[in-house]
């Protein structure tokens, strides 16, 4: 086990390096070391040579990938992409624009984020499990009709429309939750009732969808058909058996996603103003603070392959057969 | 009888959740209340509601707290309330006037020769090598507690020598448990002014500066190359210079509260200079403090968690959410002014006169980016004072008949209130003068951009998109900036007709005139026959963004011209300024100081952006301004000044290498407990001047905020009622399945 | 009229998309195992209305994807008629009044007066402050408020009549049409179709045609003397800039996965087939590029277009080339953040396919790999491709208005359902709120995503017989 977890750790790393190398391309293409010490120098009276001053002392006035004026290894190793990008490795994200460090913003955006997506993940869980399950059980009814309509019309509403009607409505006109936002603490729950539920509700739709569709799955199964024929009330059978056996799927989708929740949700989070790590990005992609951008990208990369890393061993954990494929 | 269990096994099961969504109601509400005192969608804590506090919000985080750097108006707000440069604007008065801050006096300039002889105050200025300021400081002015200014018993700094281990467990400056502070003196500004020079700093004003300063430029060199030795030493890990050891020529100390400085020959512009925060004291040790490895790495910098002697510090310092600024118990005090403009007496200005400032004792500002909360918090009651954003402006302001603004019912009846003031900053069109279509000294390009001058209108823009807060652009000087003439006697002849003693824009049909003079009739070029296509660069992005490019290519259409809308980024628009290969664009500026010389400037010559990479953006280079520019700058306000200027402002308008916009005009909002609002745009340290009345504050949120609940209860019912029918079949099937 | 034509990249490849999707149809019709599910959804009552609507939608977008320069009254002196230096598209020239009908600001749906109350100047020279009267809705009305409802409720008449008279000639039409196919009577057809006894739920198509029809005849009527969605900001016709957002939703929704299917299907089929190392390098591949935060990795290409733009600005002669630049290019980076699920799935299934017993037996038979991928493989997983692609539209469209929100969206001069959102989103703090905006935008957009998402329900039940069985 622990064997299969580490070669699947060391896969991670040339994904990690060509997301480097990709990152880097990217962003070095858009955003030359000018720019960036102009952003950095702000508008008025910038000289030549302030800008000039600020890349040598900033290691920026080196060329990108190859060093044709150094010696052997200094060829490759005096360059930006190795001082600056493999930086990156050792989650040391260097400066932002505004001269704050990056990594230490990001461990403090960290948590507003997480208290939005962390909720929002667990009650629109059992929101949409308990809806699927009861369409599940009024199956081939004008209810699970109905209520399969509903959940394609939600899906149809544009999610900033759930935003802007929900703020207006609950904010602006009932007075009952502060319009935006955020505090730390107990203080904060107050702040962060709206954006969870607009995001539960947000999710409603495709969530139930997909939801009933692996109970009915589950249902038309044998072994279920066979619960029922021993006489089991229709609602043991779905809690025992279809709700049970469905967990699987359902607890592996969930795992995928579970280090992405450091993302954060990048309208909502602006939206409400929420310090957290999705305004962070909008902000800096507005701004034009690459640096930010690309700290962002490579951390979401490494949460993503974190996930897929997680959602391999809970198979395995819950079908061993699959380790020796 | 099974079935009998199974039903009420789940009557017992539907009782419970009803009790536990009461009980879940029942928490939500409790946690909502707080302790009942504030209403429901109060953004601060409860305890906080009766405080003397402001409450205003920032829509961008500051960039640079630094004095030495910061630049930008935003910033500002902050650091004008924290550091206290020698001079400032009187409140009250107008035109603006400097008066001494932390200084005893306006310095006077004492001039002299080559020799360093003295000069009479009436020589002429050619005669002028040197002039020479004399700074004298008020005694008993105290920095703020600081960490970096707290000792031991036994002498030397507490926390000079910290261990990365200490560093380690840092995260704000108040994580310091001791502090301490002591007396500003004369040292401090000129560490302040040696900061200026050091080229690490990168300080914005560092380039006009060493033109001016004498031994300036020097001394930056000299530091530049003793960095660079010491770093070689010390291996680059502690970057602290000690600027105490090197001395600049042109700035001298005299005794404790005095000191020196001698510029090369006449600028009459410098006291305004020293009415900003570059020229604010900082003590050296702060900078020895900030200067200890990895303090950066943990936001801990002098960029982050200003140092100042002024009325107010900051005490919470997260830019990602709120900042506070609370009262400097070390301040020297102050008093307010006791005079100010004729009608300030009836307007209540001048309640306060002499008492001891600063009157609030803490100001919160949060982090707030989108309008539309800010909007409405300020009408809920949260924040003081707002501005008015183009699309709530219907809401809050009317115009009269005769086009004077005032307050629609709606703001009346929450007793709000409104400051308008012309600000001193111009938002221009400009032709790139350097383009070969658009450009150029030939007659048919200057009738072209006539043309379009009178095709674009500005009167247009601003009633869609400021609702009619701006004046229509003359000329390059805003309103109030000496030099700039009122009436009718302002109006530009190129663009306006006089009709009925009104200024009147000219008509399109005299554009078209002109466009076949510039050889474009009905927009398509005489030679070739093809359209003129122009471009139009935009850095523009936003909701509104959309609206105004349409407007603008619709401008253009009705000459024939078609623009070509080239949105970018704002680097990329930079860019294209630096290198001249944008042809029409849209740009800004604001005052530094009230002075015409900060506005002419953008259109000097050996300023051009391409050329010479200084503001003049759209590269416009006439020898005859250029000439008048360099007699004018250096003049005090004087009719024979104004005769000078009134000739560039000619030249300009004939040549039309911007279309003189608009002037904006700045109105906000604040509500009737917020005291002693004056428009100041030249002063930004205006934080200690305000009143608030909290109990009037929250007595009034309370009654603007109920909470509507009975919504929740209806759709509560709904859901039970939608309910009812479900577990109505869920009956009928189990019943059929028991059988 | 129609001057010389202009073929911008995204028209070329919208009728790249229509043509192959002809030659699909064409060949599927041979097949029975594409045909067969093709023949359920027809005969689902939900696909053949949302099939009405959608095709109202692709005609327009179709409709909108012809441009060229139109021609100016005048003549130059080489005696040919000008051209304006401005591309419109067909359906520009159809609703010219919509687009030439400029107010200068707000106005709401029907109204006769501006928004917002302005310094008006009377003859007497005496200025006050009131609602002006729109230059071009209802500007026939001599004194609104007396004959403002009878006009509406005339017009509305008019409109629907019209509308009325139109579906009938087409309900007829139809009718005669099946009782030739049928080879019965006219009356026996229309008795069929009439009690709903036809396999093809014709009756229902009808009646949505009827619906559709009525709507757009009673809208034209209306918006013939009114905005009947009211003007934004500049004055520009709502209802206009909801029509033109259209084109920009669909060629999100169906390019971004048109551009990237080649790329898809190859390695996805490759990976599957070949395995070892063909495989992991494009697993590898699939992997780092699905790592990289979406919306990230388009703000940075977004932001590269710009740069090139820039350093190319001859090559962009008009507003409307960069503009469908920057949309290509948004379907493009788009289609790379999500082509590796399709690319997936090809993957899964090749894997299955190949140790399929006629393709075991094509390799013992020495056929080349190129071949059995074509002859065998490829047909194969076609229904795969086309569940993706329509499963993919809805979320693209919504996807869109997203990113216009974050500003790395479409052009801001474009009109797009996401612009329009952006700036209502400024508009709903106005007092009055300016809702018409986004309550338009919500609704086209609504309809497009609602029908697209019942629609690629039916495909994929027809399609995909496990979920079938399973009802």
């Amino acid at each position: 086990m622990i064997a299969y977890i580490i070669r699947r750790a060391l896969y991670a790393i040339p994904i990690l390096l060509g997301v480097n190398i990709l990152t880097f391309v990217l962003f070095f293409v858009v955003n030359s070391p000018d720019d960036m010490a102009r952003m950095n120098l702000g508008m008025k009276r910038v000289t030549p040579e302030a800008i000039e001053n600020w890349k040598a002392e900033r290691g920026y006035d080196k060329p990108l990938l190859f060093n044709q004026s150094s010696q052997g290894i200094e060829q490759l190793t005096d360059t930006i992409f190795f001082q600056k990008s493999l930086k990156l490795f050792q989650f040391d994200f260097g400066s932002s624009d505004s001269d704050r460090d990056i990594g230490y913003d990001i461990s403090q955006r960290m948590w507003p984020s997480l208290a939005i997506a962390i909720p929002v993940l667990l009650v629109g869980l059992l929101v949409n499990i308990t809806y699927a399950l009861l369409i599940a059980f009024f199956r081939a009814t004008y209810i699970d009709i109905w209520s399969v309509v509903l959940c394609v019309v939600m899906m149809s509403i544009s999610g900033l429309f759930y935003i802007i009607g929900g703020q207006y409505l609950v904010s602006k006109l009932l007075h009952l939750v502060p319009i935006s936002g955020y505090d730390t603490g107990l203080s904060a729950i107050k702040f962060l009732i709206l954006p969870v539920i607009i995001g539960v509700i947000g999710g409603i739709g495709s969530g139930t969808r997909w939801y009933r569709t692996l109970f009915l799955e589950e249902i038309n199964r044998d072994y279920v058909r066979t619960a029922r024929a021993k006489g089991l009330s229709e609602v043991v059978v779905l809690f025992r058996h279809v709700l049970k056996n469905a967990m699987i799927p359902i607890l592996t989708g969930v795992v995928v996603v579970l280090p992405l929740l450091f993302m954060g949700s990048l309208i909502t989070e602006s939206f409400f103003g929420i310090p957290g790590l999705g305004s962070y990005t909008i902000d800096a992609i507005s701004r034009q603070d690459f640096a930010i951008v690309r700290a962002m990208v490579f951390l979401g990369s490494v949460l993503y392959i974190i996930g897929l890393l997680l959602t391999d061993i809970s198979y395995t954990l819950v079908d061993p057969r699959v380790r020796l494929s | 009888m099974c079935y009998h269990w199974q039903q009420s096994d789940n009557q017992i099961q539907h009782s419970r959740i009803g009790l536990g969504w009461w009980a879940v109601w029942l928490i939500l509400l409790l946690l909502l209340n707080g302790c009942g005192e504030r209403a429901w969608n109060a953004p601060y804590p409860s305890s906080e509601s009766k405080s003397n506090t402001l409450y205003s919000s920032f829509d961008e985080r500051p960039k640079h707290l630094d004095p030495a750097r910061s630049y930008a108006a935003n910033e500002y707000a902050f650091i004008a309330q924290i550091y206290e440069p020698p001079l400032q604007y009187h409140f009250l008065k107008r035109p603006y006037e400097l008066v001494p801050l932390a200084a005893t006096e306006v310095p006077k300039p004492h001039f002299l020769d080559q020799a360093g002889n003295s000069l009479p105050d009436d020589v002429s200025t050619d005669q002028i090598a040197f002039s020479e300021y004399e700074i004298v400081l008020k005694p008993g002015s105290r920095y703020q507690p600081h960490p970096a200014l707290a000792t031991r018993e036994e002498g030397g700094f507490l926390y000079h020598q910290l261990t990365p281990e200490t560093i380690a467990k840092l995260n704000t400056l108040a994580d310091f448990s001791e502090a301490g502070s002591r007396e500003v003196t004369s040292d401090d500004y000129i560490y302040q002014i040696k900061r200026l020079a050091n080229p690490k700093l990168h300080s914005p004003i560092a380039s006009i500066m060493s033109e001016y300063i004498v031994g300036f430029s020097e001394f930056s060199k000299t530091l530049a190359s003793a960095s660079s030795t010491n770093s070689e030493d010390r291996g680059g890990s502690d970057g602290f210079l000690d600027l105490r050891k090197f001395q600049m020529e042109g700035v001298t100390k005299l005794d404790r509260y005095r000191f020196k400085i001698r510029l090369r020959g006449k600028y009459p512009q410098f006291v305004y200079w020293l009415a900003m925060t570059f020229f604010a004291p900082m003590p050296w040790e702060a900078d020895l403090f900030y200067s200890q490895p990895g303090l950066e790495k943990r936001n801990i910098s002098l960029n982050w968690y200003p140092i100042g002697s002024g009325p107010f510090m900051l005490t919470e310092n997260n830019p990602n959410l709120r900042m506070v600024l609370s009262r400097n118990p070390n301040f020297r005090g102050e008093q307010y002014p006791q005079e100010g403009e004729a009608d300030d007496v009836a307007l209540g200005m001048l309640a306060d006169a002499g008492k001891p400032l600063p009157l609030i004792d803490k100001a919160i500002y949060s982090l707030e980016k989108e309008v539309i909360p800010r909007w409405n918090k300020f009408l809920q009651g949260y924040y003081d004072t707002s501005g008015v954003s183009s699309d709530s402006f219907d809401q809050a302001v009317k115009f009269g008949a005769g086009g004077e603004a005032s307050l629609t019912d709606e703001m009346v009846a929450r007793d709000i209130k409104l400051a308008t003031a012309v600000e001193t900053s111009i938002f221009y069109l400009g032709f790139n003068m350097a383009d070969p279509v658009i450009g150029g000294d030939s007659e048919e390009n200057r009738y072209l951009r006539q043309a379009i001058s009178i095709a674009v209108n500005f009167e247009e823009f601003i009633s869609i998109f400021r609702n009619g807060r701006g004046v229509v652009a003359q000329g390059p000087l805003p309103i109030g900036i000496f030099g700039s003439r009122a009436g009718l006697d302002g109006v530009n002849p190129v663009v306006f007709d006089i009709e009925n003693g009104k200024p009147k824009r000219k008509s399109l049909d005299e554009a078209r005139a002109l466009m076949v003079k510039a050889g474009y009739p009905n927009g398509k070029s005489a030679k070739t026959g093809k359209p003129l296509v122009l471009n139009y660069e935009s850095a523009s992005a936003g909701p509104d963004s959309k609206a105004q490019l349409n407007w603008m290519r619709k401008q253009f259409k009705q000459l024939g011209i078609q623009l070509v809308i080239r949105a970018t980024d704002y680097n990329r628009f930079q860019e294209k300024l630096r290198k001249g290969t944008g042809q029409l664009f849209m740009f800004g500026w604001n005052a530094d100081y009230p002075d015409p010389e900060n506005f002419l400037f953008l259109l000097y010559g050996p300023n051009g952006k391409v050329a010479h990479a200084g503001e003049n953006a759209v590269n416009y280079d006439n020898a005859e301004f250029n000439r008048m520019f360099d007699q004018m700058k250096n003049m005090d306000n004087s009719p024979e000044r104004q005769r000078i200027i009134d000739k560039m402002v000619d030249i300009l308008r004939h040549d039309a290498p911007w279309i003189w916009g608009f002037y904006p005009k700045g109105f906000s909002l604040y509500h009737s407990w917020y005291g002693n609002v004056k428009p100041n745009l030249m002063a930004n340290n205006t934080l200690k001047y305000k009143r608030i009345e909290p109990e009037l504050r929250n007595q009034r949120q309370q009654i603007w905020n109920p909470p509507i609940v009975w919504p929740l209860i209806v759709l509560f019912v709904l859901i039970v009622v939608t309910v009812i029918p479900a577990v109505m079949v869920y009956r009928r099937h189990e019943r059929s399945a028991a059988r | 009229m129609i001057g010389e034509l202009v073929i911008l990249w995204t028209d070329a490849l919208v009728f790249i998309l229509v043509l192959f999707s002809i030659f699909f149809g064409v060949y599927a019709a041979g097949k029975e195992h594409l045909r067969g599910p093709w023949r359920l959804v027809v005969r689902s009552r939900v696909g053949v209305s949302t099939l009405v609507i959608l095709s109202f939608y692709v005609i327009v977008g179709l409709l909108d994807s012809v441009h060229f320069y139109p021609l100016l009254p005048g003549k130059d002196q080489a005696g040919q008629q000008t051209q304006s230096a401005e591309v419109i598209s067909l359906f520009d020239q159809l609703v010219t009044p919509l687009r030439e009908r400029q107010e200068k600001t707000y106005s709401a749906p029907l109204a006769t007066h501006l928004y917002a109350k302005e310094n008006i100047e009377l003859p007497s020279g005496e200025v006050v402050r009131d609602y002006p009267r729109l230059a071009f809705g209802g500007a026939h009305l001599e004194n609104p408020e007396l004959e403002w409802s009878k006009d509406i409720l005339r017009l509305s008449a008019i409109g629907v009549l019209k509308g009325f008279l139109v579906s009938v000639v087409i309900t007829n039409i139809l009718i005669a049409l099946l009782a030739a196919r049928w080879r019965g009577s006219f009356g026996d057809a229309a008795k069929l179709l009439l009690t709903g006894n036809t396999a093809v739920p014709w009756r229902v198509v009808l009646i949505t045609l009827c619906l559709l029809i009525l709507t757009l005849f009673w809208a034209i009527e209306l918006s013939s003397s009114y905005h009947i969605l009211g003007t934004d900001k500049v004055g520009e016709d709502v209802f206009y800039q909801a029509l033109k957002s259209i084109r920009t939703g669909l060629l999100i929704g169906t390019l971004t996965t048109l551009v990237m299917l080649p790329a898809a299907i190859l390695l996805g089929i490759m990976a599957g087939y070949f395995r070892g190392w063909v495989d992991d390098l494009i697993q590898y591949t699939y992997t780092t590029l699905n790592s990289i935060p979406g919306v990230l990795l388009i703000a940075a290409a977004i932001l590269m277009l710009q740069i090139y733009m820039s350093n190319h600005p001859d090559e962009f002669n008009s507003l409307v080339e960069r503009a469908d630049l920057r949309l290509l290019f948004l379907c493009i980076i788009l289609g790379v953040t999500s082509w590796t699920g399709l690319c997936r799935l090809l993957r899964g299934e090749a894997m299955k396919l190949r140790e399929a017993d006629y393709v075991q037996a094509a390799v013992a038979f020495g056929v080349g790999h190129f071949t059995i991928i074509v002859r065998h493989i490829l047909p194969n997983v076609l229904h795969i491709v086309l569940i993706t692609v329509v499963l993919d539209f809805s979320g693209l469209v919504l996807a869109e208005a997203v990113l216009s929100y974050v500003n790395i969206g479409v052009d801001p001069t474009m009109n797009s359902w996401g612009n329009m959102i952006n700036s209502a989103r400024m508009e709903m703090a106005r007092e009055p709120v300016v809702w018409w905006s986004l309550l338009a935008s919500m609704i086209f957009m609504f309809v497009l995503v609602l029908s697209a998402n019942l629609f690629s329900d039916v495909v994929r039940d027809a399609f995909d017989p496990r979920l079938r069985n399973s009802r």
